[in-house]
């Protein structure tokens, strides 16, 4: 082969003068031929683009990372404190593969219930993952190394990296239908007909609360129906609840889907993140439980949980689950992390009702109703992908092509902006 | 709940399904929501089919991190954990290192906040990792050869390697040395890269298999990657010299190989961040494309926080582009973005001066500590065992372990007699040596020696 002898010719050239190595090298054709640019992430290659735009103007309704009134990042003040709590902490050995402890239990609290008889008869497998995705992860390897035939089924839409990770897991994936674009809401019907012809013992992805990306849930009612048909169907209710706090303001009713499965005995997974309901992000905490038979069960599963984590990470990283048992296990700072994540849903929920007034004043000829209807940080506008380019192109407003806007971004200060672009552009529509 | 499930029978497909489906609640054919106030949660258990887990098997206890598991659980007073590679004192305590410290103070000072960070990390983290890697003056850093992107320690960056491997050169081998850190092989299975060993090391001499090292990596097909230990091996802590590490160079381009380095202890090996990264720099200034594997976890004491590096060379700095995008399409569907407190801390001390020193300092204290530990514990051999045998080797190896020789009858006599934890293939960590211990030490490695074969 060519380029073997190149190289093998260059290699004695350069045995005897190592200095004129790279010379002989630039000629040679690189390892990395073939290796073609990455397409942009679509959501974060959002946030590129944004800070790359030099306008004054622009506005960042893209990724979902919570922001003030002022457009600023918020670090929630109960994080603050228990920074300053651990600080100088003279800890920092090696988590345990399954991470922190405490963490873990503090978090399987918020999800199962403090008085959860799960968690009092340890039937509940989980480890500390990185962050929401870290657990999707896990649990997809999980199902593929345990369950390799299976498949597991999305809802449309869903967050995008939700593919990606199904798919370096492996699994085969299918769809359900979800969102009904014509009234912006729920595919009910159409949901449970999925549910309904999936072959039996299919694994599900479920929202717990707060869609991403169109903000729409089922009622309670609806939730109810749904797991009884999963009763009936045998399926295996995976559910990823990365805004539990964010969406009502109430970590306890934003769990409720997960609560009437456990109460229909569902044996179900789990996905906890706390980068947005703790403003946690870059520290990627979160956690991947699932709910078994019993003690025995639940201590091997762990331990295979384990063994996947090792070749990934080894363990998972502290300060962010060192921040969480901190908060958590205070009363009084838990007390005041549920006051700063109520205060936050709040903001949201006020800002989409600020929108949608401000379209309807505007005299738009379309309904916004779904604007205050959705909840949680993102609100499925419905705008396509054209007019989300003209957004961009002729506002620098950035969000994802989708038409999915994060209510974080919006504030007192740029609402009346976005609303307006929203209306010019679809006004002809 | 009863009266919500009888509310849900009224629904036209629920009752139906379950009668067809036959699910047995309760009595067995008799309308399920009739049942519904004898529900007990025993019942629903019993009723709903056996765990699809049912057939998953306990998973071994991993080889390294399950020692300090059954060391925690041992109540002897002597008890020795010389297994996990974790810094101690002479006190034999955890060290958080004072810059570290004084680093975290800052980043609370400043009150930075805890947005996502690029899927690629950190940049002034990725600046400064590469630098302190091949010399901030290095060819390839200046002309952005290098695609870096933060990785979780070691084992992180390793993964996205891996995956990377796997994605772009199918069916192409890694070689690992004979013996190598356990969670290498875990590693590339994890990720579907198939492996095998090249010899390196020799029980005879209890030094390097050198002629069996060259011999194995030529004979490995064309376009192998060969995975390198930069300095301080583990488990073995037997390196090659600096006249073999040309020798190696040399065969590895002869046969169009790719070298893989894992750098777990830049600056934990002599002390020196430069002297310890002379075999990467090596293989950089010859212009070869290859991968480094970086860690903090040692050299910072960064453990925890797991921060660590993915740096590929490439031979152009389009080439690096390319690949670092596809670097980030592997991360993303596993964790999105790393962790931001350890990269912080990084690049803090890196990035001042005056932070930079005294990391070098206290790195050099430690590298320190366990050279003096090696001569007690060598001058302990040399007094205590009459034998005659050859204890130079553990002058001769370098960084956090030593490879002992002792098989595992031995090793397990270590822990079973005297409570000394180890791994099983003979490796101490000295890291986790006093002086004070060495004496005792000396005396359970000549008895496991000498009485246990």
């Amino acid at each position: 082969m060519a380029m073997a002898m190149t190289i093998r010719n260059a290699a004695s050239r350069r045995a005897m003068n190592p200095i004129s190595a790279d010379f002989s090298l630039r000629s040679m054709s690189s390892w990395w031929k073939n290796v073609e640019p990455a397409p942009k992430d679509p959501i974060l290659g959002v946030t590129e683009a944004f800070l790359a735009d030099p306008s004054p103007d622009k506005v960042n309704v893209g990724v979902g990372a919570y922001r003030d009134d002022n457009g600023k990042p918020v670090v929630l003040e109960c994080v603050r404190e228990a920074e300053r709590r651990i600080a100088g902490s003279s800890f920092m050995e090696y988590l345990p593969m399954g991470g922190s402890v405490k963490m873990v239990e503090e978090t399987l609290k918020l999800a199962y219930g403090d008085d959860s008889e799960f968690i009092k008869d340890k039937r509940i497998a989980a480890v500390q993952a990185l962050s929401g995705t870290g657990a999707c992860r896990l649990f997809a390897d999980f199902q593929k190394r345990f369950c390799p035939g299976s498949q597991i089924y999305i809802p449309v839409p869903t967050w995008s990296n939700h593919h990606n990770i199904w798919r370096d897991a492996d699994v085969p994936q299918k769809t359900y239908h979800y969102y009904h674009p014509e009234t912006k809401g729920l595919n009910f019907s159409g949901l449970m007909d999925d549910v309904k012809n999936a072959p039996e013992g299919s694994f599900f992805l479920l929202h717990a609360c707060a869609h991403n990306p169109t903000g729409v849930d089922p009622t309670d009612e609806q939730w109810r129906e749904i797991s009884q048909l999963f009763k009936a169907k045998k399926h295996f209710a995976f559910f990823d609840m990365a805004y539990q706090g964010f969406a009502s303001g109430d970590p306890a009713r934003d769990a409720k889907s997960i609560r009437i499965f456990l109460e229909d005995g569902h044996h179900i997974g789990i996905s906890q993140s706390y980068a947005k309901n703790m403003g946690l992000y870059g520290q990627r905490v979160g956690c991947l439980s699932v709910l078994c038979e019993d003690e025995k069960q639940a201590v091997t599963v762990k331990s295979q949980l384990q063994q996947l984590a090792r070749p990934m990470y080894s363990n998972p990283p502290l300060h962010g689950a060192q921040i969480v048992s901190t908060i958590l296990g205070d009363p009084e700072l838990k007390s005041l992390w549920l006051k700063e994540v109520k205060i936050m849903a709040d903001r949201i929920i006020g800002m989409r009702t600020t929108l949608r007034e401000s379209l309807e004043k505007l005299g738009s000829p379309l309904s916004w109703e779904h604007v205050t209807k959705q909840i949680g940080m993102f609100c499925y506008s419905g705008l396509t992908p054209k007019q989300v380019d003209r957004l961009t192109s002729e506002y620098h407003i950035y969000m994802t092509r989708n038409g999915r806007i994060s209510m974080a971004g919006v504030t007192t200060g740029n609402v009346g902006y976005l609303a307006n672009a929203i209306h010019e552009v679809t006004k002809s529509s | 709940m009863a009266s919500s499930m009888l509310s849900l029978g009224s629904t036209s497909l629920l009752p139906r399904e379950v009668n067809k489906d036959k699910l047995k609640l309760g009595t067995s054919g008799s309308n399920p929501f009739l049942k519904a106030k004898s529900f007990s949660r025993v019942t629903m258990t019993v009723a709903v089919k056996p765990s699809r887990f049912e057939g998953i098997t306990m998973a071994p206890p991993d080889p390294i991190l399950g020692v300090s598991e059954a060391f925690k659980a041992d109540t002897n007073e002597l008890k020795l954990n010389l297994g996990v590679g974790a810094y101690r004192t002479e006190e034999l305590q955890p060290y958080v290192l004072n810059v570290v410290k004084k680093a975290e103070n800052l980043m609370l000072e400043r009150g930075d906040n805890k947005e996502y960070l690029p899927i690629e990390g950190l940049a002034a983290f990725n600046k400064a990792t590469a630098e302190l890697l091949f010399g901030a003056g290095h060819p390839v850093i200046k002309e952005q050869k290098v695609a870096t992107i933060q990785g979780l320690s070691g084992t992180g960056s390793l993964r996205l390697a891996a995956a990377l491997i796997e994605r772009y050169f199918p069916g192409a081998k890694v070689l690992i040395s004979a013996p190598t850190w356990g969670n290498h092989k875990n590693i590339f299975n994890d990720a579907k890269v198939p492996w095998s060993e090249y010899r390196y090391y020799d029980p005879k001499t209890i030094g390097l298999d050198f002629e069996g090292m060259i011999a194995d990596i030529k004979e490995a097909p064309e376009g192998s990657f060969i995975l390198l230990h930069g300095c301080a091996h583990n488990p073995t802590g037997i390196d090659p010299t600096p006249e073999q590490w040309v020798k190696i160079a040399d065969v590895i381009q002869e046969k169009n190989h790719i070298p893989f380095f894992d750098v777990a202890y830049q600056g934990f090996a002599s002390g020196s961040l430069d002297e310890d990264a002379a075999s990467v720099r090596l293989f950089a200034d010859r212009g070869m494309e290859f991968f480094v594997a970086q860690s903090y976890s040692k050299n910072l004491g960064l453990y925890a926080e797991r921060i660590g590096a993915i740096n590929v060379v490439c031979s152009s700095a389009d080439a690096a582009t390319r690949v670092k995008s596809q670097l980030k399409r592997i991360a993303r569907p596993m964790y999105s973005n790393p962790p931001v407190h350890g990269a912080r801390i990084v690049a803090n001390v890196v990035g001042d001066a005056a932070m930079f020193g005294e990391w070098k300092a206290e790195m050099e204290m430690m590298a320190g500590r366990i050279k003096t530990v090696r001569q007690k514990l060598y001058d302990s051999l040399v007094s205590k065992d009459k034998s005659g045998k050859d204890w130079s080797f553990i002058l001769k190896q370098i960084g956090m372990f030593s490879f002992t020789g002792l098989n595992k009858a031995q090793s397990d006599n270590m822990t079973n007699k005297w409570h000394v934890y180890m791994t099983k293939d003979g490796r101490i960590s000295l890291a986790g040596l006093s002086l004070a211990k060495c004496e005792y030490l000396a005396d359970a490695i000549i008895d496991s020696y000498h009485n246990v074969s």
